[in-house]
């Protein structure tokens, strides 16, 4: 069927009629505003069309922020909708689009952006590279996971939003239940943002292990590149699962296959354990880079070497391998035999060896350390407590017998939100105060990030701890409303008065984002933390070709130590070389469109349109295979001019800005 | 920094304080009204008070270092030492670990051993079979044995094992009272099974947990456990005076809707067991419409029972329905091929 243009948007919730004016408004607003300024070859030659990997690090941390903004905004309207009995705010079916798109929005538009682009922003930086191995791949991953937010952002004014949960269970997400084309867009778009992540996981895979400058061997990497290398490999192996499930259900949905369904001998339980198979790895996905950063931030701040580091590393290992063997324990209660549940029990509750490791490390870390209470120190020193619930409640989650009574209840929500929020969103927030400096030479201002810090840490405990009493309590998660009789009340409106002092506290991340860019002090030098690893051995900001020449490296904590040996030496002229480097690229950005065309009249069942809308892939392939630009190269007058002028000017004047 | 030490201590003694005061307070979880439920619940007991043991140390370790070592004007001087670790110490937080584990482990192996049968003493009383279907957005219960159907609420005799076999006339639901026992997912074509017992006479909410459209905020059923006597009486008062349902009216029942408590004196195990990998479909996709005005490409459905042609098919379906027949008034004959997956 095709489009039916006179139906084009969603109508008849006032809610959505405002959103859409918004985005109207907004969109008329941007683009007048980038005219205006001329601003449109700027941003075409210096960004859309980047192959920079700090560029693209910088686009996902943008994307990752404004779908914050989407993801939370979801968060505050179920809390509004939750926070009295028998609420009428939203209706049952606004609700159900809602909890899904928030689900999928932070876990795939927040969570994977925002460690994607710290992960490109820093790894090469790290490992001592000038790039990452396959730069236009790079772009083209980005671009995909663009085109993939976009679409599934545009279900809510276009065609309704999916709406059988962030894990779509079958037979519920299929035709049979839900005829509607919202859960197409969660099958197409979910596609066309995987293949961009599967693409940044073997583009890591490769960049750490062929990429490493010389002297690094992968026991002097540092954490988070270790993490993030680990993730890399988590990712190449389950994320081409998740690309055959939601090809199936696509299948199902589109073109009448079951293989879900319950006619025709299709098995739901076969969509459940393909998505668990991708989904409990995709947890440690999005926790592994974030344990690298606090590894990382904690050494930095406690000024000491990281406590355990080959037992950190067996760990992260550990912790992949049995990131594999758990995803039963998601199903505990679907009729498995009592064998089998045990076996996943105890699979499961091993990961807190792993996991309890490496918090005693960081914990022996910083023990007759220096502690440096920092903002970023602040969200990695929060991370501990926090996360040690979210750990306990998850052990208790994984005997089996006891989740009979957890199961899909309010209890389990707290528990995951107690390891995501502390697990990944902590650390980020680390992370970009961290790196802030690095990425554009000024730094977050200390004291709204205090705010910012306070706000949010109070906000989310008040939010989410009496969610474990109402699970305890019989409150099921998903129910869009309760009666008064349950008694649940109370503790819900506790629960939606935290979400406001959450929300207040991103606000606060959002205005200190502001704040800095107008006024903070441009005069940092290149190493304002006095930190450990070797991207604080280049300009801040960091020069476009990374590293005149490349470091060697002879210990772990590399920077550290030739600070304290005095083996930064300034760059003489004979040292330098040309360096080459990729130029920009249209092709990723022009995917990244058709991509989203024909997902886009994938999703309406215009399957011919959509097939010929295709076609403009193959084009973009085909241009790609025969295009021969080499690149360019940097000439030495450049990188003498460039070097010396960082490097004379470095710490001249540079006044603490932390204390 | 007095600050972070000052909300982390008044963190943990707010947990810890919510935490014990869950002990004795009315969540329904703290009060079993039954022995699985119980034995359910001693394990979380055990598991919370080994898991605060863990907390209260990290917690307790976590503020005396940061304490301790915090920068300050004094030592600003102070340069930490290069330390790369202590295999002693790592193995120590490795083994502790493992000894929690599997000291949680053991009950936890043996309680789902357990509850996957019959509750200990009543192991030589014959368990009262219900069939439990669920539909959007209700539940329906039949009593082969007593030849009778209720819809949304459930009676149970106290005192006497329940055998529930759980199946789904659609979508996924899952099958709760947490008062008496801990939930299994309710699945078309597929039967699991939950066995409990109600000490007392009482009335319990039961509920389903997973997300199954836009009526599952409704989906709950009302289980009243009564004496033997009670029961009985309350089997003959149906027998009595309850309309018989039609074939007609189940399906009509099968469409997606709310409806209130309903109670008959046949079941339509006479005619489907959906719980049977052969069984008819009863969707109704035309019915789903989210209203955004846009339904897609809706298929035709081969099992469906609407669908009149395809004789082949059809004629197939009537053999596995006399099947189903048969084998409903011969009980215990299906159940075990079916159960799990």
């Amino acid at each position: 069927m095709g489009i039916k243009w006179d139906e084009f948007f969603v109508t008849g919730d006032p809610l959505i009629f405002a959103s859409q004016i918004g985005i109207a408004l907004t969109m008329v607003g941007a683009l007048a505003g980038i005219t205006y300024f001329k601003k449109w070859n700027y941003l075409w030659t210096e960004w859309f069309t980047t192959v920079d990997h700090k560029k693209i690090g910088i686009m996902y941390i943008l994307l990752g922020v404004v779908m914050f903004l989407r993801g939370g905004i979801d968060g505050l309207m179920m809390k509004g909708q939750t926070a009295v009995p028998e609420n009428d705010f939203l209706n049952a079916q606004h609700y159900n689009e809602v909890f899904t798109t928030h689900g999928v929005i932070m876990i795939l538009f927040v969570a994977m952006p925002l460690l994607i682009g710290l992960m490109n922003f820093v790894i090469p930086l790290q490992i001592g590279a000038r790039d990452v191995a396959f730069p236009q791949l790079n772009a083209l991953s980005f671009w995909l996971t663009v085109s993939g937010a976009a679409l599934f952002n545009i279900s809510f004014i276009i065609g309704g939003s999916p709406d059988a949960g962030w894990t779509s269970y079958f037979p519920l997400a299929g035709k049979e239940f839900s005829p509607g084309i919202g859960n197409n867009f969660y099958a197409v778009a979910l596609q066309i943002a995987g293949a961009g992540t599967l693409m940044t996981g073997i583009n890591f895979v490769v960049t750490v292990l062929k990429m490493r400058t010389k002297g690094m061997t992968l026991m002097k990497m540092p954490m988070f590149t270790w993490t993030s290398f680990i993730t890399s490999i988590i990712i190449v192996a389950s994320f081409p699962i998740f690309t055959v499930a939601l090809a199936l259900m696509t299948f199902d949905r589109t073109f009448g296959t079951h293989f879900f369904t319950i006619s025709g001998g299709g098995m739901d339980m076969l969509w459940a354990n393909l998505f668990w198979l991708w989904g409990h790895p995709e947890v440690y996905i999005v926790v592994l880079p974030a344990f690298g950063m606090l590894s990382d931030i904690i050494s930095t701040f406690a000024r000491k070497t990281l406590y355990g580091y080959k037992s950190m590393v067996i760990s992260i290992v550990m912790i992949s391998v049995l990131s594999m063997l758990v995803w039963v324990h998601h199903f505990f209660t679907m009729g498995n035999s009592a064998g089998v549940n045990s076996f996943f029990s105890i699979t499961t509750m091993a990961i807190a060896i792993p996991t309890g490791v490496k918090v005693f490390n960081w914990l022996f870390t910083m023990r007759k350390g220096r502690i440096k209470f920092t903002t970023a120190m602040l969200w990695a020193l929060a991370f501990v407590p926090n996360f040690v619930i979210g750990g306990v409640t998850g052990v208790m989650l994984a005997m089996a017998a006891a989740d009979y009574q957890y199961h899909n209840t309010l209890f389990l929500v707290a528990h995951f939100h107690y390891v995501l929020i502390p697990g990944v969103v902590f650390p980020i927030f680390a992370g970009l105060y961290f790196w802030w400096p690095k990425m554009f030479g000024y730094m977050l201002n200390e004291k709204i990030g205090k705010w910012h810090f306070w706000l949010f840490v109070v906000g989310f405990n008040v939010t989410f701890m009496p969610m474990f009493f109402l699970g305890l309590d019989g409150a099921v998660r998903r129910a869009y409303t309760y009666s008064a009789e349950t008694g649940f009340g109370p503790l819900m409106m506790i629960s939606a008065v935290g979400s406001v002092i959450l929300a207040a506290g991103f606000a606060a991340l959002v205005y200190n984002i502001y704040w800095s860019a107008r006024n903070a002090d441009r005069n940092i030098g290149n190493d304002p933390w006095d930190a450990r690893t070797l991207e604080w051995a280049t300009a801040t900001p960091v020069q476009h070709y990374n590293f005149a020449s490349l470091p060697e490296v002879t210990k772990l904590d590399a920077f550290w130590h030739m600070k304290k040996t005095d083996e930064l030496q300034p760059l003489t002229e004979d040292e330098i070389e040309e360096i080459h480097l990729p130029s920009n690229t249209w092709i990723p950005i022009y995917m990244g469109v058709v991509f989203g065309i024909s997902g886009f009249l994938l999703v309406f069942e215009w399957t011919i349109a959509a097939g010929i809308a295709a076609l403009g892939i193959f084009a973009g392939l085909a241009f790609r295979s025969f295009d021969y630009d080499e690149g360019f190269h940097v000439h030495k007058d450049e990188i003498f001019e460039t070097e010396s002028k960082w490097r004379k000017g470095a710490n001249k004047g540079v006044k603490n800005h932390v204390s | 920094m007095k600050k972070s030490k000052l909300f982390l201590v008044s963190l943990t003694s707010i947990m810890a304080m919510l935490l014990l005061s869950g002990c004795e307070n009315n969540m329904v979880v703290f009060n079993p009204e039954g022995p699985i439920a119980r034995q359910i619940l001693e394990l979380i007991n055990f598991s919370i008070a080994l898991m605060l043991l863990v907390t209260v140390v990290v917690f307790g370790l976590f503020g005396f270092i940061v304490w301790k070592y915090r920068e300050r004007k004094e030592n600003m001087d102070y340069e930490p030492p290069e330390e790369h670790g202590s295999t002693v110490l790592e193995i120590i937080w490795t083994v502790i670990p493992i000894l929690i584990i599997v000291a949680l482990t053991i009950p936890t192996v043996k309680t789902i051993y357990a509850i996957d049968e019959v509750p200990k003493g009543y192991e030589n009383e014959e368990p009262l079979v219900i069939n439990v279907t669920s539909a959007d957005w209700k539940w329906i219960f039949s009593y082969p044995e007593q030849g009778i159907e209720t819809v949304n609420y459930v009676n149970i005799p106290e005192d006497r094992p329940i055998d529930f076999r759980l199946t789904s006339a659609g979508t996924m639901q899952s099958f709760w009272i947490p008062a008496l026992a801990g939930q299994k997912y309710t699945m078309a074509k597929a039967e699991t099974q939950l066995y409990l017992v109600a000490d007392n006479p009482g009335s319990y909410v039961g509920k389903n947990t997973n997300f199954n459209g836009q009526g599952y905020a409704g989906m709950e059923f009302e289980v009243l456990s009564q004496t033997q006597k009670e029961f009985e009486q309350w089997i003959k008062d149906v027998k009595e005076t309850a309309p018989k349902m039609t074939l007609e009216e189940y399906e009509k029942m099968l469409e997606p809707s709310h409806l209130g408590r309903k109670t008959f004196s046949n079941t339509h195990l006479e005619w489907v067991d959906h719980s049977d990998p052969h069984s008819k479909n009863y969707t109704n996709p035309e019915m789903y419409d989210r209203g955004h005005g846009w339904p897609g490409k809706i298929f035709e459905d081969k099992d469906n029972y609407k669908n009149k042609d395809g004789n082949t098919e059809h004629s197939n379906h009537e053999n596995n329905e006399d099947m189903n027949h048969k084998e409903s008034e011969t009980e215990d004959s299906h159940g075990g091929d079916h159960s799990g997956h």
